[in-house]
């Protein structure tokens, strides 16, 4: 019982986006099923604040090292839920201006948008620039040209890292445009390579993948595969 | 260590006393923001929109007297928080600090915070609350929403229900009960995403793959476009003998799969540069917000030009 | 060059006295003990300067390196140019701060080339942060250089959904179902522009920025596959992304920007459309980026050129000792 409804479920729900798709009568149920998904999908998002609450609140409780750091975390994470639940310092409507909620929750000068201009997008967007540092390294320490596909990756990187900026361009600039051998200026080889090794590449992984997820999403739809309940 | 800490020390020290020294004792200073006072709603509060150090200095010139483009001290503030937060993040390249531990605490926690007041004020509201208690809501928050919208629609319950049993997740017992919404959940993915890949990316990349191997440009048979051709309805027969594991790749079979790794080592070789390229790009911009947002040494789009 | 160099030579000192202990390092053990043992931080050092330098340098001078739009910018570029005044289009904002670097100057690009058009701009959000995205597009661009336009009437914010692909899903075939009210709060029988839109396939072109998921892919799966004929859909990508999309080339994705890159070529062909003799520089982002990629591509290249040496050195060496 416990098992056989969530399968239940799980194929219904399945199935009826599926005949949606070929059968206009049920379109509206498919649509429906869909934006029912859609709310489930916000609602995740308190699942994850409320899982973030309970591990950094147990990692306070029992002082494990760096509870501090925990303590911060809960800290940030309330006032920013506070400010922007309860539309802190936010203005009302201007077609409504009785109406004391009634205002935009992430207007420009609110609270809540201080949260986000100061601490979420400096925070966010440097956390990633960090990652340019990190391939140098990685382009120092781990592409050897030990093999032959070793060399056809490194040198086909070469290509597009000179092809796509201007060093490529000068680097090649003296074949003329019009001949036999434009092809080889490097601006050239690159959409070349882009447009033909690339999309076969990525074609063929594309084609892969998609029986895959085919086979993963029957499975799962047949009942066959029940990984996604969990023990019993 | 004593040394590298003195080091380090000094650095600081000489670096906070030159941010001191640029922002108070030069001419142009540095790290300010300004805002425009608009009002609204004939008069009864102010919107401050964002205005420029340029756009200052011309209302300024225009009447010394004027109120409208001033100086925003808590948006200054924050420029200073949001570039100590960016060199703190930064110094976690040198080696892993307090300073590093505080910002990234701080982003779990302000980004968790954004996500779900996000998907409360955007999606909850109204597309469930608004569905099951429309008179509420409209009394409340939402006073805009009119019209057919706003009826009740109790088909609502089944999310709200499901919902409610997906936060049940989070309690000690009773974990079975968080099945049917995950139920949901999966079900939803794999009927979508089924067809979804069977059609777009199965049967519309064999059709994107079948290509004339004879190309005729006005009547002239045009090699090149003929060869290109050629070259990717072979090249991605040969990918795919590669993914073929249940034949042995031998012979035939295994001439093309090594052809087929030729060409997927070019593509990986393509997909590095694009992604070094990427990388690049994201670091540029933060450079970008130091030298000119903050530290007001570039001023490339002429935000502090006098009278602009 | 010299100019600046001279001009700007606390830079250079500063520079030239941080590479010290490098130095000191190198012309202690050899050139060959040294680079082998490197320290990564070194590295990181180097790659900050390589794209510092050339960012202050563009800053100070205002020169840009030379742009030529690929054919495929230029395909992107028609799509829009193409359409008429009153031209309905979607712009779907799935990008957040991360990816800022890449994918603002296409945003930015795109909503001018709108707006030049006078086309009727629908933005969404498939991303949380998508919203505050458009929030700033907007200002930076509409409100800023073109006040003439509406809110509801020209242009409209409809906010961000969660679900992703079961969002396109249903915008797909009934837009009103999931939204109900713009992103202020006003209910959509009240925005004229919204009047007579039941979904997505009356949208004469569908833009899309992305970063990833749910983004440019989803949007051929769920949009473009199932309306071939209804749904014309052209992206800009982010690096990583963009190779992964050129299958969908030129059936299902008759336009794609790619990083940067793709990013700087549309500017220019925008510009040299739109922006007369002397373009405004809020435009240029993407051109202006492109200084730091070429020095930090060239640093890249000569890291793996110099691991390599090093590599095969080291094992003629272990061979022959």
């Amino acid at each position: 019982m416990k098992r056989t409804i969530p399968l239940l479920i799980t194929a219904v729900g399945g199935f009826v986006l599926i005949a949606a798709y070929f059968i206009p009568f049920t379109q509206g149920w498919g649509e429906s099923v869909a934006v029912w998904f859609d709310v489930l999908a916000s609602i995740a998002f308190i699942l994850g604040g409320g899982n973030l609450l309970k591990i950094h609140l147990k990692k306070v409780s029992d002082r494990v090292p760096g509870w501090g750091y925990s303590l911060i975390v809960l800290g940030s994470f309330l006032l920013t839920l506070g400010i922007g639940l309860l539309k802190v310092g936010v203005a009302p409507s201007e077609q409504y201006p009785a109406f004391r909620w009634s205002g935009y929750y992430s207007e420009i000068g609110a609270p809540f948008w201080f949260f986000y201009e100061y601490a979420f997008q400096p925070l966010t967007a440097t956390m990633f620039a960090m990652l340019a540092f990190y391939i140098a390294s990685a382009a120092f320490r781990a592409f050897r040209a030990k093999n032959l596909e070793a060399v056809l990756l490194l040198g086909t990187a070469f290509i597009i890292l000179l092809g796509r900026t201007f060093a490529g361009v000068a680097l090649t600039s003296w074949i003329p445009e019009g001949s036999v051998f434009a092809g080889l200026r490097v601006e050239n080889l690159t959409v070349y390579i882009m447009s033909v090794f690339n999309t076969i590449g990525n074609r063929a992984i594309m084609i892969g993948i998609a029986l895959g997820i085919v086979s993963v999403s029957l499975k799962i739809l047949l009942g066959v595969d029940r990984s996604y309940m969990g023990k019993e | 260590m004593k040394r590298e800490t003195t080091i380090w020390a000094v650095i600081m020290l000489l670096g906070l006393l030159g941010l001191a020294g640029r922002a108070m004792l030069t001419s142009t200073g540095m790290g300010r923001e300004y805002v425009r006072a608009v009002p609204v709603a004939d008069g009864q509060w102010t919107r401050y929109d964002p205005a420029t150090y340029g756009e200052f200095l011309g209302a300024e010139a225009a009447d010394p007297a004027q109120s409208d483009v001033q100086l925003s001290w808590p948006r200054s503030v924050g420029l200073w928080v949001a570039a100590f937060f960016t060199l703190a993040i930064f110094s976690f390249l040198y080696r892993d600090n307090p300073f590093y531990r505080v910002a990234e605490a701080i982003v779990v926690g302000v980004s968790a915070g954004y996500w779900m007041v996000v998907g409360f004020w955007d999606v909850l509201v109204p597309n469930l609350f608004a569905k099951l208690a429309p008179g509420t809501i409209q009394s409340s928050v939402m006073p805009g929403l009119t019209g057919s919208d706003a009826g009740r629609n109790l088909w609502y319950l089944i999310p709200l229900v499901l919902g409610i049993m997906l936060l049940w997740r989070l309690l000690p017992t009773g974990a079975w009960i968080s099945r049917w919404p995950l139920a949901f959940i999966i079900g939803t993915t794999a009927g979508l995403r089924m067809i979804a890949f069977l059609h777009g990316d199965f049967l519309a990349q064999i059709r994107n793959s079948i290509l004339p191997l004879a190309v005729f440009e006005a009547g002239v048979f045009d090699v090149g476009a003929s060869l290109t051709n050629l070259i990717m309805v072979v090249g991605v027969l040969c990918c795919l003998a590669y993914f073929f594991f249940s034949f042995e790749h031998q012979g035939v079979v295994g001439g093309a799969a090594k052809v087929g790794i030729w060409i997927l080592m070019i593509t990986f070789g393509a997909s590095f540069g694009y992604t070094v390229m990427g990388r690049i790009a994201l670091l540029a911009i933060r450079m970008e917000f130091l030298l000119d947002d903050w530290l007001w040494l570039i001023d490339p789009i002429g935000r502090r030009v006098g009278g602009g | 060059m010299t100019a600046f160099l001279i001009g700007q030579w606390w830079l250079v000192m500063i520079v030239v006295i941080s590479l010290v202990p490098l130095f000191r390092k190198i012309s202690r053990e050899g050139l060959f003990d040294a680079l082998v043992s490197l320290d990564r931080r070194w590295i990181f050092l180097v790659m900050l300067w390589a794209v510092l330098v050339p960012i202050y340098y563009i800053g100070v001078t205002g020169d840009t390196f030379p742009e030529v739009p690929s054919a495929l910018a230029q395909a992107t570029f028609d799509e829009i140019e193409a359409l008429e005044p009153g031209d309905r289009i979607l712009l779907a904002f799935d990008y957040d701060p991360a990816s800022e670097g890449e994918l603002g100057p296409m945003a930015t690009a795109f909503v001018r080339h709108a707006a030049e058009k006078h086309l009727k701009m629908y933005f969404i959000a498939l991303w949380p942060v998508g919203l505050q995205m458009i929030d700033e597009t907007v200002s930076r661009v509409i409100e800023s250089d073109f006040p003439e336009l509406v809110y509801g009437e020209d242009y409209v914010s409809l906010g961000f959904k969660s679900g992703g692909e079961a969002v396109i899903k249903v915008i797909v075939t009934n837009i009103r179902e999931l939204y109900t009210t713009d992103s202020r709060g006003t209910s959509i029988g009240e925005i004229p522009m919204m009047e007579g839109i039941e979904n997505i396939q009356q949208m004469d072109l569908l833009v899309n920025i992305s970063a990833g998921y749910p983004g440019t892919k989803e949007w051929v799966q769920y949009a473009v596959t199932p309306y071939p004929d209804r749904i014309r859909l052209i992206a800009g990508a982010t690096g990583v992304q963009a190779p992964l999309l050129y299958p969908y080339i030129p059936n299902q994705l008759p336009g794609l920007l790619g990083a940067i890159k793709g990013a700087a070529e549309y500017e220019k062909l925008v510009t040299d459309a739109y922006g007369g003799e002397n373009p405004d520089p809020k435009y240029l982002e993407g051109l202006r980026r492109m200084g730091p990629q070429l020095v930090a591509h060239l640093l890249i290249i000569v890291l793996i050129l110099i691991a390599n040496v090093l590599f095969f050195t080291s094992r003629k060496r272990e061979a022959s000792g």
